[in-house]
């Protein structure tokens, strides 16, 4: 592999996009399976499988090229620029579930509860019902339930989730300046931080269905609650595990001071996750 | 399959041009091009509004496809001409943006004009929730405990079915006729709450320009106040399964007196689940 | 803007680089990968477009003949899905692969890998997308709108559709983020953004589009899937939801999508113009402009596909002002085509022809469009024909002839060997004439009181919907000219030369035909 330095490096074949492209259809259909109840679903463990070597595999090329300097400052600015719209893409996926949250809260059961174009609706549908926020809708879709306030755990999940925002970053100035162990104790209390909060999480979702009968089929409050806090959740623990990949990159040596995209695209990532955390906690616990 | 497309093809097509030629043929609109001016003074409101837009549209049309075509015919390389060298002009730029823009404003006054007097549904003299189902609908006048459903009829139920042997040119309104019509009195500002009992439909009578879509567990209202007496025909206008192409809305519009009678029947005597019987 | 191109023929790496199927499996060239996607859309308007076949063939004549209504719906929505999702997205990504590099003197797309990832997820897409057609309950029939509660009735097919339409969005957003980068990142030197050509112009707007919206649908039919199977009540008033929010979110995405597939035909129209007229383009920066105002407008606009939902007046009001004012610089594009053609030195070459369709034709489309605009009109006109006529007439002979006219300007970039040019006017009259025959008479059917959607239809429809279907017939019967004429350019031809045209500009022009497998391994310098 002769490559010229100065050049943009192109890569040669590759088998991971058809493994991947493989692993992503096997685990399409074994999901779509599952869904119907159809004892066809274990395939999608193995596509899950499929997907997650061809991760491994793929990022273990990437940083073999990386390692052996093929890649210029113009491919690092490629990947740091794919990332950036990476990321967008997700805010955009979250947008779509937060207009479902204000568009519900704001329009839909105001209108249920008889407000402006709503009279009839009211009327004639649902008499009786009146309009408010939590609310599981004028046929109490999933009975009485309790909401969960802004204070207690769900503020010690933000407060966890600011500090590990800090320390993540305390964990990116040690390493341009070359401070070893702060890089690595500052980053592994950032993954930790993220594992709290996932327990944690996962605690207050044990206790909302089993003492505040609050459930994903609670009503549009349920439905809101639990997509969003839920896929916010799936992206921490995504986020913690790519944490805790570059934290093993780092023990391993492979960043310089200089050169460490993956440990920023990571950290970029994390902060995504947090400001969408900031966003959950305004306007789904606290207001 | 093919052979009988050629069979009926051809077929079909001469029976409607037996039929245009027919002296007399009740099928005039058998060609017809455009929106109907309706019974309203709403959808002749709609119409004109249709009309003018298009014309607008037509206008500039022809000047910039003139424009084209001139340009075609005129500035081809088999003529020899030399090419310009022209790429810009900040002044000719500036005027076909600021055109349109009060071409739109144009358009824009007479439309919101329209829509708010549309939306109006205040003053009405009679108030009718339809349920849309999946595939008929349900009248109930609701200040005078009359109430029915109405479906495809069966002439055109029987007609359509997948290889009946029935000729739809033989069905009377083919698709567009149902067991039980609505009734309204004329110059009466009626007004309609929609609302479905399972997926979306959307309740559409084009000589009335109302079309609303009905949704489960909502209420939309919309009003019309027709000025002539007739019969006047729709179909559902939204997707809502297998036989969304099979369940058409016919309104019957009648005098006050015969509204009234009609009313008297529904309530009188077919006992407390009245069926209407309108059909001829 | 000319250049000093070198262009090495095919270098060190290519003694060892596979080849047969591999070569096509694994491969990171933007060219082999814009082949892939060009072939894998042409493959799929033959599928979309037999089923349109199928549509036109039942709606040939009144009475049922051929297929029950819950088929006849089952067509409708594939056909829908396949066209947008299969044929043309694919294609202007496939033209996006292989012009895009050679357009800035890129020596390929920035994230080649990730490329090849991103086509090789449709074929599988597809797979699942197509395989609901054998399931219990047949493929879906709710439109490929998806509205609920109809949607929630599909058997079997449902997940599957999903997640279809989840991975085909992956793939979408791994192929736009790879043109924004390319773009953003690999433009050779002196390839200022505004010395860009109008295609990559185009591109670049599309693909941030693409990222801002595709994970919306996916959001929308995500929370379809919860609906149906874990029980959320997004669109359900009992609980608290509503059917018509899903419409809110899809066509946040959807009212975006269709500009989508017209940006790029823009960009491509844009190049074909000023070289059959031999003079630039008019108005370069105008078109610039342009199309990111329609861009940004198409954010604030979705609602205008839902005005008989019953929103409050205001709504309407909004949706209906700010709908209306995408005529305005998508008047100016137009205003600057036919600058362009003004007392240019026109030729009529297959591409041109094409070009010139799409002028006449897409703007009748848009006229259509903006009376669909205004609301009162609307509500006569919603779900009827005269929306069927509407979105063909921006689709048809809108996006698929500016596909079209760019294949016939890059066939010979591609093969090296012209195509055959008789063929291809014979290939573009009957095109014209079959679309218009299809489409036109739609218009007289919707305003007359023909709801869409339907497998049937009250006898006085059944002279323009005979009509209809012969032109279908035509136009579909045609493209397999079109087939046949791009394969015959492959196998062989008159050699083209570099240029092609007549002193076209720009920089793909610069290498020779074909275009080697590797271009611009040393940066241009663009002047
Ligand atoms: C490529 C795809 C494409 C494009 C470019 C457009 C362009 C436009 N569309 Fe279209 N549209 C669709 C694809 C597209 N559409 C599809 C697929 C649907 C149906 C979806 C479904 O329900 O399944 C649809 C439906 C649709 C509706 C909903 C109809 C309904 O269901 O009731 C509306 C309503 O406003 C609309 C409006 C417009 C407008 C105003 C434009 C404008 O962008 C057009 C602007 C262009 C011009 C106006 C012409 C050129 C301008 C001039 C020459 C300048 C001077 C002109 C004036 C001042 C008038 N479209
Ligand atoms: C880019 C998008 C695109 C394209 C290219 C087309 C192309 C065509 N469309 Fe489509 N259409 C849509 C997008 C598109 N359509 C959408 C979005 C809808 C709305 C769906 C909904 O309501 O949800 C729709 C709906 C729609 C309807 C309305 C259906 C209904 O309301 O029930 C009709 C009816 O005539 C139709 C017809 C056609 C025809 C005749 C073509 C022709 O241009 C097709 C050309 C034909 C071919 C290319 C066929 C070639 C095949 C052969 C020659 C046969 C060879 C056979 C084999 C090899 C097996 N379309
Ligand atoms: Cu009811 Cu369509
Ligand atoms: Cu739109």
């Amino acid at each position: 592999m002769a490559h010229a330095p100065g050049k943009y490096y192109v890569p040669h074949g590759s088998w991971w996009p058809i493994v991947g492209s493989i692993g992503l259809f096997v685990l399409m259909l074994g999901a779509a399976n599952a869904l119907n109840g159809s004892g066809f679903g274990w395939p999608a463990f193995v596509g899950l499988g499929i997907v997650l070597f061809m991760f491994f595999g793929w990022f273990r090329d990437v940083i073999r090229e990386s390692v052996a300097g093929y890649y210029s400052a113009q491919v690092d600015r490629s990947f740091r620029q794919g990332m950036i719209w990476f990321i967008f893409s997700e805010v955009m996926f979250f947008a779509a579930f937060f207009g479902a949250l204000f568009y519900a809260r704001t329009l839909a059961v105001p209108w249920l509860g008889g407000e402006g174009v709503g009279f009839f609706t009211n009327l004639l549908l649902w008499d009786g019902f009146e309009a408010g926020w939590p609310t599981d809708g004028p046929a109490n879709v999933g009975g009485e339930f309790t909401p969960i306030g802004p204070l207690g755990l769900p503020a010690i999940n933000t407060a966890i989730l600011l500090t590990s925002g800090v320390t993540l970053t305390i964990a990116h100035h040690a390493l341009r300046d070359g401070k070893r162990a702060t890089l690595l104790g500052f980053l592994g209390a950032t993954w930790l931080l993220g594992f709290i909060f996932l327990g944690l999480q996962a605690y207050e979702y044990v206790e909302l269905y089993r003492d505040y009968n609050l459930r994903l089929d609670t009503g549009i409050y349920g439905s809101t609650f639990f997509m969003l806090t839920g896929f916010h959740g799936f992206h921490v623990a995504l986020g913690a595990l790519m944490l805790v990949v570059v934290w093993l990159r780092c023990v391993k040596g492979h960043f310089t001071p200089k050169q460490h995209f993956a440990f920023e695209a990571t950290a970029w990532y994390w902060h995504f996750v947090d400001v969408v955390w900031l966003g959950l906690y305004l306007f789904v616990y606290w207001f | 399959m093919p052979r009988s497309l050629f069979r009926r093809g051809p077929g079909a097509a001469l029976a409607t041009l037996a039929t245009l030629l027919a002296p007399g043929a009740a099928l005039a609109n058998d060609w017809q091009l455009n929106m109907p001016v309706g019974i309203t003074d709403i959808s002749a409101d709609v119409y004109r509004l249709h009309m003018t837009i298009l014309w607008i549209c037509v206008i500039i049309g022809v000047i910039v496809f003139s424009a084209m075509i001139y340009s075609i015919f005129r500035h081809r390389k088999s003529l020899g001409v030399e090419p310009a060298k022209f790429s810009h002009s900040t002044k000719v730029e500036i005027v076909w943006t600021v055109i349109p823009v009060f071409i739109l404003i144009g358009m824009a006054i007479p439309a919101t004009e329209t829509l708010v007097r549309m939306e109006d549904t205040s003053g009405s003299d009679l108030t009718i929730k339809v349920t849309g189902y999946q595939w008929l609908w349900e009248y109930e006048y609701l200040d005078e405990d009359v109430r029915f459903f109405s479906r495809l009829h069966p002439d055109s139920d029987r007609a359509r079915q997948l290889g009946s042997g029935i000729d739809p040119f033989s069905v009377e309104n083919y698709l567009l006729e149902v067991d039980n019509r609505m009734v309204v009195p004329v110059d009466a500002k009626v007004r309609l709450l929609l609302t479905a009992g399972d997926v979306i439909h959307a309740w559409w009578v084009p000589d009335f320009a109302v079309k609303k879509d009905a949704i489960p567990g909502f209420i939309n209202e919309v009003w019309f106040q027709a000025n002539e007496t007739g019969v006047f025909r729709g179909q559902c206008a939204e997707l809502c399964g297998r036989d969304h192409g099979f369940m058409p809305i016919v309104v019957e519009v009648k005098s006050q007196e015969d509204y009234q009678a009609w009313l008297a029947m529904q309530r009188g005597e077919l006992g407390d689940r009245p069926v209407a019987s309108t059909h001829r | 803007m000319s250049t000093t191109a070198t262009h090495a023929p095919a270098h060190d790496d290519h003694h060892n680089a596979p080849t047969g199927i591999v070569r096509w499996l694994t491969t990171t060239n933007h060219k082999d990968i814009g082949t892939m996607y060009l072939l894998f859309a042409l493959l799929m308007f033959f599928v979309g477009g037999a089923m349109a076949l199928i549509i036109r063939l039942e709606l040939f004549q009144p009475g049922l003949q051929y297929v029950q209504p819950e088929f006849f719906n089952q067509m409708t929505t594939m056909h829908a899905l396949i066209m947008i999702f299969g044929a043309v997205m694919p294609a202007f990504v496939g033209l996006a692969n292989w012009m895009i590099p050679l357009q800035i003197g890129a020596p390929d797309m920035a994230l080649p890998r990730m490329n090849n990832f991103s086509f090789w997820i449709l074929p599988f897409a597809f797979t699942l997308l197509l395989s609901t057609l054998f399931m219990p309950g047949g493929a879906p029939a709710s439109g490929w709108t998806l509205y609920p509660p109809l949607v929630q009735q599909t058997g079997d097919a449902l997940p599957f559709v999903i997640l279809a339409i989840h991975l085909m969005g992956i793939s979408s957003i791994m192929g736009a983020i790879n043109v924004v980068v390319t773009i953003m990142n690999m433009r050779a030197p002196g390839m200022t953004l505004l010395k860009m050509p109008l295609f990559t112009w185009t591109w670049l707007i599309t693909a941030y589009l693409l990222i801002a919206v595709m994970p919306v649908l996916a959001g929308a039919v995500t929370m379809l899937l919860t609906d149906q199977f874990f029980g959320t009540t997004f669109f359900h008033a009992a609980g608290g939801g509503d059917p018509v929010m899903y419409q809110h979110i899809f066509w946040f995405f959807g009212h975006p999508e269709v500009y989508i597939m017209i940006l790029p035909a823009f960009g491509i129209i844009s190049e074909i113009i000023p070289t059959f007229a031999r003079k630039p383009l008019f108005g370069y920066d105008a078109m610039v402009y342009a199309t990111a105002s329609i861009a940004f407008l198409s954010f604030i606009v979705w609602a205008h596909h839902m005005f008989t939902v019953g929103m409050p007046l205001a709504g309407q009001l909004f949706f209906m002002f700010a709908t209306m004012l995408i005529a305005v610089p998508t008047g100016v594009k137009v205003f600057n085509w036919t600058a362009t053609m003004w007392r240019g030195a026109m030729s009529f070459e297959t591409p041109m022809l094409f070009a010139i369709a799409f002028l006449f034709l897409f703007t009748i489309g848009g006229f259509s469009g903006l009376m669909l605009s205004i609301v009162p009109a609307d509500y006569q006109y919603h779900d009827s024909y005269f929306v069927v006529a509407h979105f063909h007439y921006v689709l048809v002979p809108g996006a698929v002839f500016a596909i079209m006219a760019g294949v016939y300007y890059w066939l010979p970039k591609w093969t090296g060997h012209m195509y055959d040019e008789t063929l291809g006017k014979i290939h573009f009259w009957l095109s014209v004439i079959g679309v218009n025959v299809t489409f036109f008479p739609q218009h007289f059917l919707g305003l007359a009181g023909m709801p869409r959607r339907i497998p049937d239809y009250a006898t006085q429809f059944a002279n323009f919907n005979m009509m209809s279907s012969i032109g279908a017939f035509i136009f579909g019967l045609s493209q397999l000219m079109f087939v046949y004429i791009i394969f015959k350019a492959i196998r062989g031809g008159a050699k083209a030369t570099a240029e092609v045209w007549d002193s076209p500009k720009g920089l793909e022009w610069t290498v020779p035909s074909p275009a080697p497998h590797h271009t611009f391994d040393e940066a241009p310098q663009v002047k």
